[in-house]
């Protein structure tokens, strides 16, 4: 299924170097097989010709993200420099993505902004800024995006500390606060808004950080005329807490508890981004057993996640019964969950190679009593919310976004189908064995908050059907790679030779060591698209874990589809967005 | 003298009764929603939770009366007392019994209406005065609400008064000796429930309140005993709907074998329950969608069903 990304992406090199020289693209080796280039600056005029002249487009920036490359060591094949930014690029019609690098120099360095091409860079320059340094030039807004205003310093910068001991003290003297109280005042000019119009004065109401229909700690500043909101301006970073950062000093094995609380309603679901590439890096193959068993836990916490949104949205449009018969449906799974992991809504139960354990006497018993259990039920909550007349009256046409927007701003899962595309990366780029399985990509065509809804509701189905298939076809054979890196090491041999030994003692105190490379696995999560986009030095630690999350991109969008609502509506598209806050901020 | 002694204690009856059924009513309505959504409710304090109430009344007794600096003093303090005495006041003419009520005038159904009317103050006061936002957007919510839930209110009970032929709630609990209102007033019962929900701003018409919008709306400032006032208030607002109902279209407190009182309160406490049981299963529109549903649908069918029923009454007199 993969090799077609290099074969149409050597024909695109092929295309660009005619057009911006030969010597512009340096390929860089990568351990997926996503291609991948070093260019020159202006990277920019590149960007706007894949985005817009090419044949068969990439209309999509799927990630924008930095490299602090000053302390890398295996440099082979790469450009010397302080920096480099990449552009992940990603283009439906061809199934195909392209990652471009640049490489810079020197402290807070400068490039061109391409925010002008793709409004979703938006956000992501900012935070390249904010946790980087890197200027943007021409950015409409460079201003820190998911730190405080008032903080200092760059923390993914390799020189920034990563735990509080290696810093001072934090303390709060009375002068700091009256600036950190200050920079928390609102003014609405800071934040591009006017205070006035020519017949009316706005109402400027802050949504959130605490607020029940913001689903989390999120800010949401409304310019308002009576209910009608002009503008808004969202602000994230209440939910950051550095997962980047954590990755470039937990070992490859311990990082994997972290990357459960990023979509902290996916669980298993973000393991499973993350082991696909540490494999990919360490070129593990998992045996059939652990792939069908990731792929029902997977799918069961996509259940789980998606009946969390079902009750919520519900609650959000006023409705106060169906959350609770959705949170009792979604604890009898996180019931299996906990028979089968051991962990509920976090069991960080995947290991790099397989799992953490087989599956116990009587799994199969449990899955079949809720695939049989859960489907009349699920046909109840149908008619209680969906075929509701005040839910429909509620929901349609409301939030509306073309498919247009939806590719352009980076939407994907359920938001992308909901407009019509049939995409699905368990079907178009299927991994772990999602290709073996028989299920179909719901779809919906108007792209507004009930389509939403209806293409989740749909999915649950078809994920309950992925797990019947699980259940029937579950194969036998070891729940664990037997490679050298997979992580807790073997055992059998342990006490037999020293060797083995020693590399056991190595493996659980240091982590494994994971052999130089970068790679991404993109994968359909609970909400979208997640990737891991890691970075080995070989090393027992990642050097750059990059997340990128669907919900980022997604809540980005916000301003751009409310404008002109009154607030219930503004509550109904939250509600159907479905993001996380965990997974905007990291 | 023994008169007056009468009279007090059907008022003291009254009050007490209200206030009481107000109290059981927060406990009923937690158990209930909680044993339609799967769950327990209230169940540790006392039997069966009952002394919920109390422990929770203990607690708002003895919280803080805070009164946010930046909310207008006076107004901040009225609005909470205005839904409770016009409430309270409206019970007044309830007939709870032949003989039984505190006051019987011949313009009952015209005082409840007006007592109705002025709670609205209350909400709006609220909002107004906290000086918060939010509590701005609900009160004015619940003014477009309520002004606009009034008007076919009092429509929908014209009806019953053309064929009682009085505003006596006392002769229209008479009339309906051989005939509950419902059956040939169905129309004006379904209206005037609809209007009753809408005036205590119950789900799904808690649009003032809309707690996923406006976190808690009007009375977001509101804390203590004064957020209790609210509470209480609207409790008695539907017992008092739910009694109202009974009245009108029920034949009030009419019924065999069982005493008047008990018939009374036994359908006044079905429509309690019904109340809650619209409060489980529906979501909430939107202000606009509910303002059309009021002034498009509501109100014509109101008027249609006045122009019918005066139409029959006049053919039947001929």
């Amino acid at each position: 299924m993969e090799p077609t990304n290099n074969v149409s992406a050597d024909l695109v090199v092929k295309d660009l170097r005619e057009r911006f020289g030969t010597d512009a693209f340096r390929p860089q080796e990568t351990k997926d097989s996503i291609p991948t280039y070093w260019v020159r600056e202006p990277v920019r005029d590149i960007l706007k010709y894949l985005k817009t002249d090419i044949k068969k487009p990439y209309r999509t920036l799927f990630d924008l993200s930095v490299v602090d490359e000053r302390f890398r060591k295996h440099r082979q094949g790469l450009p010397d420099c302080d920096f480099s930014v990449t552009y992940h690029l990603l283009s439906y019609e061809r199934n195909n993505d392209v990652r471009l690098k640049v490489a810079l120099r020197g402290e807070n360095p400068s490039l061109q902004t391409i925010s002008d091409i793709w409004p979703a860079a938006n956000w992501y320059e900012r935070e390249a800024w904010d946790m980087f340094g890197i200027v943007f030039d021409g950015h409409p807004n460079l201003r820190r995006l998911l730190l405080p205003p008032t903080w200092k310093g760059h923390p993914l910068l390799k020189t920034h500390p990563a735990r509080a001991t290696d810093m001072e003290p934090f303390t709060l003297p009375d002068d700091r606060q009256e600036v950190e109280q200050n920079a928390l005042r609102f003014e609405p000019e800071q934040w591009g808004m006017q205070r006035r119009s020519e017949t009316s004065d706005f109402l400027f109401l802050n949504l959130g950080p605490q607020h029940p229909g913001t689903h989390g700690p999120f800010r949401i500043v409304l310019q308002m005329d009576g209910e009608e909101i002009i503008g808004l301006v969202p602000d994230i970073g209440f939910h950051h807490r550095g997962a980047e950062k954590m990755g470039e000093r937990q070992s490859w094995h311990t990082y994997i508890p972290y990357t459960d609380r990023v979509d902290y309603l996916g669980g298993v679901m973000n393991n499973f981004a993350y082991v696909l590439t540490v494999e990919k890096l360490a070129g593990i193959d998992v045996p059939q057993r652990a792939q069908t068993t990731r792929i029902m836990l997977a799918e069961l916490f996509r259940i789980a996640s998606h009946l969390v949104w079902y009750g919520t949205f519900a609650q959000d449009l006023g409705a106060m019964s169906p959350v609770f018969y959705m949170f009792n449906d979604r604890e009898r799974i996180f019931g299996i969950i906990e028979a089968l992991c051991g962990g509920r809504m976090h069991p960080s139960f995947f290991r790099i190679g397989g799992l953490t354990q087989d599956l116990p006497k009587g799994w199969d018993r449990l899955i079949d009593d809720f695939i049989k259990y859960f489907p009349p039920h699920l046909r109840e909550y149908d008619q209680l919310v969906m075929e509701n007349a005040i839910f429909k009256a509620r929901t349609k046409g409301i939030g509306a976004y073309s498919l247009e927007e939806a590719i352009e701003w980076g939407v994907t899962g359920p938001g992308l189908r909901a407009c019509g595309m049939e995409w699905d990366f368990r079907k178009k780029r299927p991994y772990s064995g999602y290709e073996q399985l028989d299920f179909e990509i719901p779809v919906a065509k108007n792209g507004d908050c009930y389509d939403r809804a209806v293409v989740r509701v749909a999915e649950i189905r078809q994920s309950l059907r992925i797990i019947e298939q699980c259940l029937k076809n579950m194969p036998a054979g070891s729940y664990k790679a037997d490679h050298p890196v997979a992580t807790p090491p073997r055992r059998n041999k342990m006490l037999y030779d020293i060797e083995t030994l020693i590399n056991h003692f190595l493996s659980v105190s240091w982590g494994p060591v994971i052999p130089p490379g970068e790679a991404a696995v993109l994968i359909e999560a609970t909400k979208g698209c997640n990737a891991y986009y890691l970075i080995s030095d070989g090393n027992t630690t990642s050097y750059r874990t990059r997340i990128r999350t669907p919900s980022f991109a997604h809540l980005q969008m916000l301003p751009l589809i409310a404008k002109g609502m009154p607030i219930p509506d503004l509550m109904a598209l939250l509600g159907s967005i479905d993001y996380v806050l965990a997974d905007v901020d990291r | 003298m023994r008169m007056m002694i009468g009279q007090l204690s059907v008022i003291f009856g009254v009050l007490i009764a209200a206030l009481t059924a107000a109290a059981f009513l927060i406990w009923l309505e937690r158990r209930l929603l909680a044993l339609w959504q799967d769950r327990y409710g209230p169940n540790r304090a006392g039997p069966f939770g009952l002394l919920q109430v109390p422990a929770d009344m203990i607690k708002i007794f003895f919280k803080e009366d805070w009164i946010p600096p930046f909310a207008d003093r006076q107004l901040f303090v009225a609005a909470p007392a205005i839904i409770t005495i016009t409430v309270l006041l409206s019970f007044a003419v309830v007939p709870f019994a032949p003989g039984i009520a505190v006051i019987s005038p011949d313009l009952g159904l015209l005082f409840f209406l007006g007592m109705s009317s002025l709670a609205v103050y209350s909400v709006a006061l609220a909002g107004i005065s906290s000086n918060n936002k939010y509590s701005l957007i609900g009160a004015l919510r619940a003014l477009a609400q309520l002004l606009s839930y009034e008007v076919f209110m009092g429509l929908s009970l014209m009806g019953v008064v053309m064929l009682a032929g009085s505003f006596n709630l006392n002769k229209i609990v008479e009339a309906q000796r051989h005939l509950w209102f419902v059956i040939p007033q169905f129309p004006g019962f379904i209206l005037f429930f609809i209007a009753g929900i809408a005036e205590t701003h119950r789900l799904p018409f808690d649009l003032p309140e809309a707690e996923s919008e406006l976190s808690a709306g009007f009375h977001c400032e509101y804390s203590g005993m004064k957020f209790g006032m609210f509470f209480v208030g609207e409790y008695l607002s539907i017992t008092l709907i739910s009694a109202m109902t009974a009245t009108f279209f029920f034949g009030g407190w009419q019924g065999p074998l069982l005493p008047p009182v008990i018939w009374f309160a036994l359908k006044t406490f079905a429509f309690i329950c019904l109340f809650i049981l619209i409060r489980a299963s529906l979501p909430r529109p939107r202000y606009d969608q509910l303002l059309a549903f009021a002034w498009k649908l509501l109100l014509p069918l109101a008027l249609l069903n006045v122009l019918i029923t005066a139409a029959i009454v006049l053919a039947l007199e001929r």
